[in-house]
């Protein structure tokens, strides 16, 4: 089968990369599957969205991906992100403090991005907020 | 002379103990170079994608964006100083600074009016000492910049140039607000251990020229032009390309003003290191003149006191042979 080849980057380092399946990843047009030879595409990750690589050995990788892009070669994947997180990573208490943290503050632009962020992370780690 | 003695132990111990510290210093400076280099390496892959992305989307979208676009007549130019929060780092924010007067005196010249932003404790207490107007100052993350560090500057400076685009005359604009018309930044780029250049740039408007200019996308058109043509074509874009524009481009700028930020803190850590490096050697050799002094004035006094001994000895022998 087909493979694709998937880059996962962050600003502060490259977190992942290696042989994928599928990736599934939500843009902000909507819920976006990527099979190898999919038509190039650039997209912009919704915020608080999670992305999914299938990696050749059947494993879901399931990474909270913050202000992102995605773009779509003839060769692969490269998912572009200011953070990060590969759920394994993710500190699960840590998130659902920071939500309600910054679910208090309505009206601050930068409360709201960090509930996204936690959001995010929550999902990624399986559970629904 | 005995008195001379212990002043001159004085100042070798202290001397000695200076040295310890510009030692210590040299170490933690050697240490940081080397991880600050590592984050240098480690922020180049997305670097390399965001530039890679954007020349695919300027090669599609008509390139019609304020941060892309040359203002008609810009009257302000907002600069952007890198510069470290300690000093002991040798010439390193004597070079940025005076590199940054150049371009200030050019900028003037050209009947723009410069706008400083300046990053680090060294510039600001530069330019607050010679009463000079500072826009605003970012402070506390010089040695070891994290990429939020980078978020507020890029964020502060992009509203100013997005404000600054409907400003008229002498006067603020609809918006009220004094923006500019161009970005630049002055930041010292790290060329090797021995070699930091103070460099700058202007970030916006960005010229397409100027995103090809980076190293890896003369790179990559050197292994293979056509293929990357092609695909360019034909990509898709979700939202608009117009939209994606909108939402890279200011990322963009942060990702240059990260870079910067980075190669700004190895070179820091590279001239401390150096001049760490040379003010040690500098006390050990004084150290070493200084024990010398001292060691012929015990030397004399050691003389001196025998003479005096062998004298006293001669002068009671000679008086009890009179006896």
């Amino acid at each position: 089968m087909a493979t694709l080849q998937v880059e996962l980057v962050a600003v502060e380092r490259k977190i992942w990369s290696g042989e994928a399946t599928t990736v599934i990843a939500r843009t902000t047009e909507g819920e976006l599957g990527i099979l190898a030879g999919h038509a190039p595409v650039l997209a912009q990750l919704a915020d608080g969205g999670v992305v999914t690589i299938r990696t050749t050995e059947g494993e879901d990788l399931v990474v909270a991906a913050h202000g992102g892009f995605l773009s779509i070669t003839g060769e692969g994947v490269s998912i572009l992100a200011e953070t990060a997180e590969i759920s394994s990573e993710i500190d699960v208490e840590r998130a659902r403090e920071a939500l309600r943290r910054a679910e208090g503050e309505k009206d601050d632009p930068d409360a709201q991005a960090a509930v996204r962020r936690a959001q995010s992370r929550l999902r990624a780690v399986g559970e629904t907020v | 002379m005995a008195g001379n003695l212990r002043a001159l132990r004085r100042r070798i111990r202290s001397t000695r103990s200076t040295k310890k510290i510009f030692s210590a210093q040299e170490l933690i400076a050697g240490a940081r170079i080397v991880r600050a280099q590592a984050r240098v390496e480690a922020s180049k892959p997305y670097a390399r994608e965001i530039t890679r992305v954007l020349s695919a989307l300027a090669s599609s979208a008509s390139l019609d964006h304020p941060l892309l676009t040359e203002r008609e007549s810009p009257k302000r130019a907002a600069v952007l100083v890198i510069t470290s929060d300690r000093g002991f780092a040798g010439s390193y924010n004597v070079n940025v600074l005076r590199r940054t007067e150049e371009l200030l005196g050019l900028l003037r010249q050209e009947g723009k009016e410069p706008v400083l932003y300046v990053v680090g404790r060294k510039g600001e207490t530069y330019y607050r000492f010679r009463e000079r107007d500072v826009e605003q100052t970012f402070t506390g993350f010089s040695e070891q910049p994290g990429y939020a560090d980078a978020q507020e500057v890029g964020q502060v400076l992009i509203e100013a140039f997005t404000s600054g685009e409907d400003d008229t005359d002498g006067g603020a604009g609809a918006d009220g607000i004094a923006g500019v018309d161009e970005l630049h930044i002055v930041f010292t780029e790290f060329r090797s251990l021995l070699a930091q250049v103070p460099v700058a740039k202007r970030m916006a408007p960005l010229e397409v020229e100027e995103v090809e200019e980076f190293d890896y996308e003369r790179e990559d058109r050197e292994q293979g032009v056509a293929k990357d043509d092609g695909l360019q074509a034909a990509y898709e874009f979700e939202p608009s390309a117009e939209g994606l524009l909108d939402a890279l481009l200011p990322k963009y700028v942060t990702t240059r003003i990260y870079a910067a930020m980075l190669e700004a803190a190895a070179s820091e850590s590279a001239s401390r290191r150096r001049a760490m490096k040379s003010a040690s050697d500098n006390a050990e050799e004084l150290a070493k003149n200084l024990s010398r002094q001292a060691n012929q004035i015990r030397q004399a006094d050691i003389t001196q006191e025998i003479s005096e001994i062998v004298g006293g000895a001669d002068a009671l022998v000679s008086s009890g042979a009179n006896d």
